[in-house]
């Protein structure tokens, strides 16, 4: 391992934007493109926020976010300790929402998958998700490069 | 997040500035809603060309709003969406519902 970093935030909508930017600046020191550091930015931001929302439901909790870096691949976890997920196969599909009268898109873990090169959901069965996610960070790869 | 808006031949233009995520999503809701609410518009065109980030709660954003102007007969299209909106509008299909434009 490289660098790591470990950031420990509440549960809240404000927190959301500084918690992207730290993990954003986190791997500025690979050089990445402006393009790769968006999707980073925007997957982290897409886990918080379905910690904010779904994990603690508006309540307040604890988010654990921690980064790795390792021979140019940036490596996050984002763990909550709230209600679960009791299907995650279902939450992973397209438009798939426990919430549609919040208007949700459903578009969360899609949007991970798309924009990360890896991504794992674990929910324990006592509660709490981890949300595991990679991306190499070599300038001929990544999307939108 | 900045909504700045006009009405120019019956067409509502809007322009969204800044980062629509979930900690603008209930002032962007909100504001828009008062805004047509209140709008005798017969199209209504979002540019989101100074959306500097949007995830997938502006995309719920952005649904919400399609459907209720839908349901008064107003089209909508999204205008010059900027490169990290277009991204997340061309993975979620949006563009189907609301056809992109460049000017």
């Amino acid at each position: 391992m490289d660098n790591s970093m470990v950031l420990k935030i509440e549960a809240l909508n404000k927190n959301e934007a500084f918690a992207r930017s730290v993990v954003a600046a986190f791997c500025v020191e690979l050089n990445p493109t402006l393009d790769q550091i968006n999707d980073i930015k925007t997957a982290v931001s897409e886990a918080v926020t379905n910690c904010v929302v779904h994990a603690y439901e508006g309540k307040g909790g604890v988010i654990e976010i921690s980064a790795a870096l390792e021979n140019r691949t940036v490596h996050i976890e984002i763990k909550d300790f709230g209600v679960g997920i009791a299907d995650v196969e279902a939450a992973r599909r397209p438009f798939f929402t426990t919430k549609p009268e919040q208007e949700r898109s459903g578009m969360g873990f899609t949007v991970m998958e798309s924009f990360m090169d890896s991504l794992s959901v674990l929910s324990a069965d006592g509660g709490g998700v981890t949300v595991v996610m990679s991306k190499n960070l070599d300038v001929n790869t990544g999307q939108g490069d | 997040m900045k909504i700045n808006h006009k009405t120019v031949n019956s067409a509502l233009y809007i322009s969204l500035s800044g980062e629509l995520d979930e900690n603008a999503a209930a002032y962007a809701r909100e504001f828009l809603e008062a805004l047509f609410e209140r709008s005798a518009a017969k199209k209504v065109v979002m540019d989101l060309s100074s959306l500097t980030f949007m995830d997938s709660t502006g995309i719920g954003v952005l649904i919400g709003r399609f459907k209720k102007l839908k349901g008064r007969g107003i089209p909508v299209m999204i205008a010059n969406p900027s490169k990290t909106a277009d991204k997340i509008l061309t993975l979620s299909g949006l563009y189907e519902l609301m056809p992109k434009i460049i000017y």
